[in-house]
């Protein structure tokens, strides 16, 4: 069984802040990582690999720095890594960057594709059922459990926010991970060695370009495009009171509320 | 020319889910500066008798799709009804609820009709200004007087952005729920039905449900609270009988930050009380912040909420720049205070 998981490198939007003086965005020092869901990904495909056998198989697609996500990525056990990069893809909304993956995943092949749910920096969540589409396979998304794995099948719980489904589905298919799929594993030192001697495959515009709608990669093919970012505009604050009694503080709120009509 | 801005209506258990009526309350609000009709898309099986529902909220046609594969949500059924409908209506804009389902059929329809499509919106427009106008027609639209401005936030909250989608129809986007508004339900408002038919094959039906399970306690939903009093890291583990009361006297709800809901020891928050970004976006009449913070994440999830009265011990908490009144001093004094409080004013309201 061939398992191919999506990973994103990703800047860790937790210690992403915002410059008070500009109102923009300081990315100097935010660390990235490999997005979380995709690393629950990860994990899932280890512990697959450990129930049925076969290979574990990560793929990315980024600049070419994007291969320190791939090392971890090795070093937590994966078997082999292919970082698709290439100026042409530069820019690419999550039409384009699907239409690549899945070009770059019919040449390195697959039964089984994991990719996390969503990316923290871009919170999407489109790009796995986008290549599910584009490879004509099924999909189920949103998974938080896999009860049970075959040569041929799966059984998935798939979660929704009053429930859940237990689906069967044939493979080759592709599922999205959220965080209660699987808690992931820690490097070790000897994957960290392995991850060191491996090498990262690089796929390119070249190895693809037959097989993309080459009108639809990139910033000029993604048919979204961004008009505009900007930080949020803050409410603005009110009254804040300080140093006032509890009582005093109570009839402040009380009177608040009569005001709204919420009493 | 494509025209008609749709919104795909989520339905549960054969009920049509709030997200759409908000949706075509959105739409109705477009229609204003496009004067397209607004389109209701309703799939599922033996769910007739939602319709007029959506003619009361503002729809002025549905299209029904009824089919016992569309009981249940499953990915190509939905995904095969919505591409028929796309390609014999040809919407201008459609619109989904940014749910676990709307976020899995939407780009998979996306990616099948070859259009753009915008995650998570909070916000949409129509292009006005000259400035966006010069946009649209520069990225290739030739139609930009109807050019669909979608907002949304990326980087966890941390900046907004807007998108076009200024080459390929329909303009696509999912909606969070909670943020749009529905309309005063119309009673008797009527429209048009159009009822299609999909042509299923066995093949569609791609997967097996072999069970479906109903979360088991029917849990309160934040998101329809007109109150909400909301507890934080000031409130703790053992908070949750002091929010409760309050909640109780002002007919509300409890709800939570991340902080407690992460906390293990933390019993009472449970995930679907967590209001934020990875929570959920809420937007009662009054939002009750009692020792929060207000991290950005938390902000992103209740900063609509019409009347933001927030206690925190610490003055420079960033919960403050979002509320109308903030009270400096300790929850734990002043909230059991103002139960008392309300219990008083409600007690003298049943006397008059």
């Amino acid at each position: 069984m061939k398992i191919v998981v999506c990973i994103k490198q990703v800047p860790d939007t937790v210690e992403v802040k915002i410059d008070p003086k500009t109102g923009t965005l300081i990315r100097d020092g935010v660390p990235s990582i490999i997005n979380p869901d995709d690393k629950t990904g990860i994990e899932a495909a280890l512990e697959l690999k450990e129930r049925v056998g076969g290979t574990v198989t990560v793929i990315s697609m980024g600049p070419p720095q994007a291969d320190v996500a791939l090392r971890e990525a090795l070093a937590m056990g994966c078997d082999e890594a292919y970082l698709v990069s290439g100026r042409e893809f530069g820019g690419s909304d999550t039409y384009a960057t699907s239409g690549i993956l899945a070009a770059a995943l019919r040449k390195i092949g697959y039964d089984i594709i994991v990719t996390g749910r969503q990316a923290i920096d871009g919170d999407t969540a489109q790009v796995g059922p986008q290549i599910g589409e584009k490879l004509g396979i099924p999909q189920v998304s949103y998974v938080q459990e896999i009860k049970e794995a075959a040569e041929d099948h799966l059984v998935v719980n798939r979660y929704f926010e009053d429930g859940y489904h237990i689906i069967k589905i044939k493979t080759p298919c592709l599922l999205t991970a959220i965080a209660e799929l699987a808690k992931p594993r820690y490097m070790t030192v000897s994957g960290i060695v392995d991850a060191y001697e491996k090498e990262i495959k690089i796929i390119g515009f070249e190895d693809l370009k037959d097989d993309l709608e080459l009108d639809m990669i990139g910033l000029k093919g993604s048919p979204t495009n961004v008009y505009k970012s900007f930080t949020k505009e803050v409410k603005g604050a009110g009254t804040i009171l300080k140093d006032v009694s509890a009582d005093q503080a109570v009839a402040a709120i009380m009177e608040k509320l009569e005001a709204k009509h919420i009493i | 020319m494509s025209k008609g801005i749709y919104v795909v209506v989520e339905q549960r258990n054969g009920k049509v889910q709030n997200v759409g009526l908000e949706l075509i309350g959105e739409a109705t609000r477009l229609k204003a500066d496009l004067n397209e009709d607004v389109v209701a898309v309703l799939l599922g099986s033996d769910i007739k008798g939602e319709v007029n529902k959506l003619y009361e909220f503002g729809a002025d046609k549905v299209v029904l799709i009824d089919h016992p594969y569309l009981k249940e949500y499953v990915t190509e059924p939905y995904t095969k009804a919505l591409t028929q409908v796309c390609k014999e209506y040809e919407p201008h804009i459609m619109l989904f609820g940014a749910s676990s389902i709307g976020r899995d059929v939407a780009p998979r329809l996306a990616s099948r009709i070859k259009t753009g499509l915008t995650a998570d919106c909070t916000g949409l427009r129509i292009a006005k200004t000259d400035e966006e106008l010069a946009k649209e027609e520069a990225l290739g639209n030739t139609d930009p007087k109807r050019g669909l401005l979608m907002t949304r936030p990326a980087f966890g909250g941390n900046i907004m952005a807007t998108l076009m989608c200024p080459r390929t129809t329909p303009q696509m986007a999912t909606v969070r729920p909670g943020v749009m508004k529905k309309i005063d339900r119309i009673p008797g408002r009527t429209g048009e039905l159009i009822e299609m038919t999909v042509d299923y094959t066995e093949a569609d039906m791609n997967i097996e449900i072999l069970e479906v399970v109903k979360a088991d306690k029917k849990s309160v939903d934040i998101t329809e609270a007109k109150v909400l009093v909301s507890g934080g890291r000031g409130v703790g583990r053992n908070g949750y009988d002091m929010l409760r009361a309050c909640a109780d006297e002002l007919g509300g709800e409890v709800a939570s930050s991340r902080a407690n809901v992460d906390d293990a020891l933390c019993e009472w928050a449970k995930p679907e009380m967590q209001v934020g970004q990875t929570g959920k976006t809420v937007r009662p009449d009054l939002y009750l912040a009692c020792g929060i913070s207000g991290a950005i994440q938390h902000v992103a999830g209740m900063e609509n909420s019409d009347l933001v009265i927030s206690i925190n011990k610490n003055d420079t908490a960033p919960i403050f720049q979002v509320s109308d009144l903030g009270i400096v001093g300790d929850v734990k004094v002043i909230l059991p205070k103002l139960t008392e409080a309300l219990k008083k004013y409600n007690a003298e309201k049943v006397v008059k």
